[in-house]
């Protein structure tokens, strides 16, 4: 017999670090960033890193991902390469404002070319929390859950950039705001990116977030996305998730809604290792519609793990939640969704549905649609589905002479296509329906390329 | 062209099938009648490619070629077009993506080259006027939300679009109105030739007056037991099924 492994908890590791590097964490950012750390890292202390025991993470245990060995990029300064040299996007068709992150920091050579109205801010976290404190004193780290999550917390505690966006009064932004998150080093890394939304009165902005990874090293993000939609406003955020199998991608995104306002999360993802996302909905006022969706196409061993919340606290609030998986090989997926009807929200209406797709007899999905209701004058249904290609709808295709891969295809595409079919921007919604047929022709080049750019892999940047 | 040899098929060890022999050459309009559980049904299916039955004995060959060890997909771009007694809705699958990939898939296994957009949508546009039917049914996903009459004339649609050697028709009729039934039968007896043959299974005369027949076949109990010219439709009608039933009861 033999003794692995030592006494020091998991968890004494990033409390250890953080000790170490919280000087380092604080250089870039502001005061008030720096003042929620303290609290932060010790309820990620008390709580710990989320093993199965923890109710909303019952089917995805974080541990072992979390004791892996990675380094950290605290000190980043400038992207010491040209961005251009490694990865070069000529978004076609999609006319968009883009942006650049690199393992979660803002990317300085970043041009935003197109004349943005005044007022309006896009660019680093950390600089704008110097800059413009007073939004920070209002809206950072009030929307996180920081006592919910301890990945959360733990987050919180080394946030140091990511993408910041405010947009002022009854501004509209027409064009997406495409951002774009690259994970490229040298050695295995994690990232705690932080990201803060900020979206004012009867204003609007529909932002596209896109996850790559470029370099085949292991990547552990862990990222944390806030945002404040005000009265009347319009807020749609789309996160498409395209990284390797090595990579580890946490994202949790709360939302702070007020009266009147319309909110859309769509999570779709396309090619992780291991992913969890947490999309959390609070409807804060009267008349706020919120819709949250997913699609996640997943083969070989990946995990994807989709956690939401949606709190109906005031009443006359309408809220509709989709997410449809597609699992190949021996993929493995979970659904927990669950959406909380306070005793005061009276005629709320809340759907929520998730349906799965299963390829294999070795594909695995746990879906758990919850519904906790304490007002007596609503419309609320729930509902999950798990099943298989249809067979009928098989020989159909065939019998007109399409091959069975080809009708799979075609099937699967049928079964995606009403997630697909939910974004609300038409030419994120045609360049993305494009995106999923390749993902079911296993034509996606799924690592250094921006998915919106099918840009091939560069030497030296393989695919795993 | 097709040559059906002592078939017998079954499901889960039931055979439903007991020895079928027909002869269908081109030109030839062959229409095969018979009582409810007969068989009519699991004859088109497995003639079609289904996998839900078992081939127990017997062959089919279409061309020289064996029918029965093509899969289903081969046997359409052979020339062989089922049309469904149900045809299937597939939500999310657009009648313009479903039948654009099925005609290039037929014209690359004959070793042509694709059509392009707009050769397609001209064919398309040919082939609806065709069969009348209406624009908008194109537009949408396959069959989802059809009407039963405008299922059976995209089901004539798309053997327009296909251009068949042979088209074998399950219970076109059921389930139409008469105009829908004239449409229906128009569009077959406009796409005949000399060179193709169709199959016309049916419960019912009133088709054959549409789509006249030069064979008509009795099926029961998973055989033919008669076979003659169009008359026979007429009597079938007159008299029903009973005494083809007592004569050839087991």
């Amino acid at each position: 017999m033999s003794i692995t492994g030592t006494d020091i908890k998991i968890e004494q590791k990033y409390i250890s670090l953080f000790a170490e590097q919280e000087e380092i964490l604080n250089k870039s950012v502001s005061g008030h960033i720096a003042a929620q750390r303290a609290e932060a890292i010790q309820q990620f202390e008390a709580k710990g890193i989320p093993t199965k025991k923890v109710e909303n993470y019952k089917y995805t245990n974080m541990v072992p991902l979390f004791e892996e060995e990675y380094g950290y990029d605290f000190e980043h300064e400038v992207f010491k390469q040209d961005l251009s040299e490694v990865f070069n996007c000529n978004v076609h068709e999609l006319e968009a404002t883009t942006i650049y992150l690199i393992n979660g920091w803002y990317y300085r050579k970043n041009e935003i070319t197109t004349s943005l109205p005044e007022g309006v801010l896009i660019g680093s976290l950390a600089e704008h929390s110097k800059s413009h404190p007073e939004i920070f004193e209002k809206h950072y780290n009030q929307y996180a859950k920081n006592d919910e999550d301890s990945l959360v917390a733990l987050n919180t505690a080394y946030a140091q950039d990511g993408f910041f966006i405010y947009i002022p009064k009854g501004v509209v932004i027409e064009k997406p705001i495409q951002i774009v998150n690259i994970m490229h080093s040298q050695k295995d890394l994690m990232a705690f990116p932080r990201n803060l939304v900020v979206i004012e009165e009867n204003a609007q902005a529909k932002i596209l977030f896109c996850e790559h990874t470029l370099a085949d090293q292991k990547y552990l993000l862990s990222g944390v996305t806030e945002a404040f939609v005000d009265k009347n406003a319009v807020f749609d955020i789309y996160n498409i998730q395209n990284q390797h199998n090595l990579t580890t991608n946490v994202s949790s995104f709360f939302v702070k809604q007020k009266q009147h306002s319309s909110i859309l999360t769509h999570n779709l993802t396309l090619h992780t290792g291991v992913t969890r996302n947490n999309i959390y909905v609070d409807m804060d006022d009267e008349h706020c519609e919120s819709h949250v969706y997913g699609l996640f196409i997943s083969d070989k061993n990946q995990h994807v793990d989709n956690f939401s919340f949606i709190d109906h606290a005031k009443p006359n609030c309408y809220s509709e939640e989709l997410f449809k998986g597609v699992l190949d090989d021996a993929a493995t997926a979970t659904f927990a969704g669950k959406i909380m009807v306070r005793p005061d929200a009276q005629k709320t209406n809340a759907f929520q549905r998730n349906d799965n797709l299963l390829l294999t007899d070795t594909a695995k999905m746990n879906t758990k649609p919850m519904l906790e209701i304490y007002a007596d004058d609503v419309k609320c249904s729930h509902g999950a589905t798990v099943g298989q290609l249809d067979e009928k709808a098989m020989f159909y295709l065939r019998s007109r002479g399409i091959s069975k891969e080809e009708s799979r295809i075609l099937l699967m595409y049928a079964f995606a296509y009403e997630a697909v079919e939910k974004i609300r921007v038409e030419a994120v919604r045609e360049q993305i329906r494009e995106l999923v047929e390749n993902v079911f022709r296993g034509e996606l080049n799924k690592c250094n390329s921006c998915v919106l750019c099918n840009q091939d892999g560069t030497e030296g940047n393989s695919c795993m | 062209m097709l040559e059906i040899k002592d078939l017998h098929a079954k499901i889960d060890d039931k055979e439903i099938l007991r020895g079928i022999n027909l002869t269908v050459k081109p030109g030839e309009v062959h229409a095969i009648m018979g009582p409810n559980g007969s068989g009519k049904s699991t004859l088109s299916s497995v003639l079609a490619g289904s996998e839900v039955f078992d081939v127990s004995e017997g062959s089919a060959s279409f061309y020289g070629k064996d029918l029965l060890d093509m899969p289903a997909e081969d046997r359409a771009r052979e020339g062989l077009f089922y049309s469904f007694q149900y045809p299937v809705e597939i939500p999310g699958v657009s009648m313009v993506n479903f039948m654009r990939t099925a005609v290039n898939e037929h014209r690359k296994y004959n070793e042509l080259k694709p059509y392009t957009a707009s050769e397609f949508l001209k064919l398309m546009r040919e082939k609806k006027k065709l069969v009348e039917i209406d624009s908008n049914l194109t537009n949408r996903s396959v069959n989802e939300g059809f009407s039963g009459g405008e299922k059976k004339k995209n089901e004539i649609f798309q053997m327009a679009m296909l251009q068949p050697k042979v088209a074998i028709l399950d219970e076109t009729d059921s389930g139409l109105d008469i105009d829908a039934l004239r449409i229906v039968a128009n569009g077959v007896n406009k796409l005949k030739s000399e060179n193709n043959a169709t199959i016309v299974i049916t419960h019912y005369q009133r088709l054959l007056d549409h789509i006249v027949p030069d064979f008509v076949h009795v099926l029961y109990k998973g055989r033919i037991v008669m076979s003659a010219g169009k008359e026979l439709a007429h009597e079938l009608e007159e008299k029903g099924y009973d005494w083809i039933k007592k004569q050839f009861e087991d």
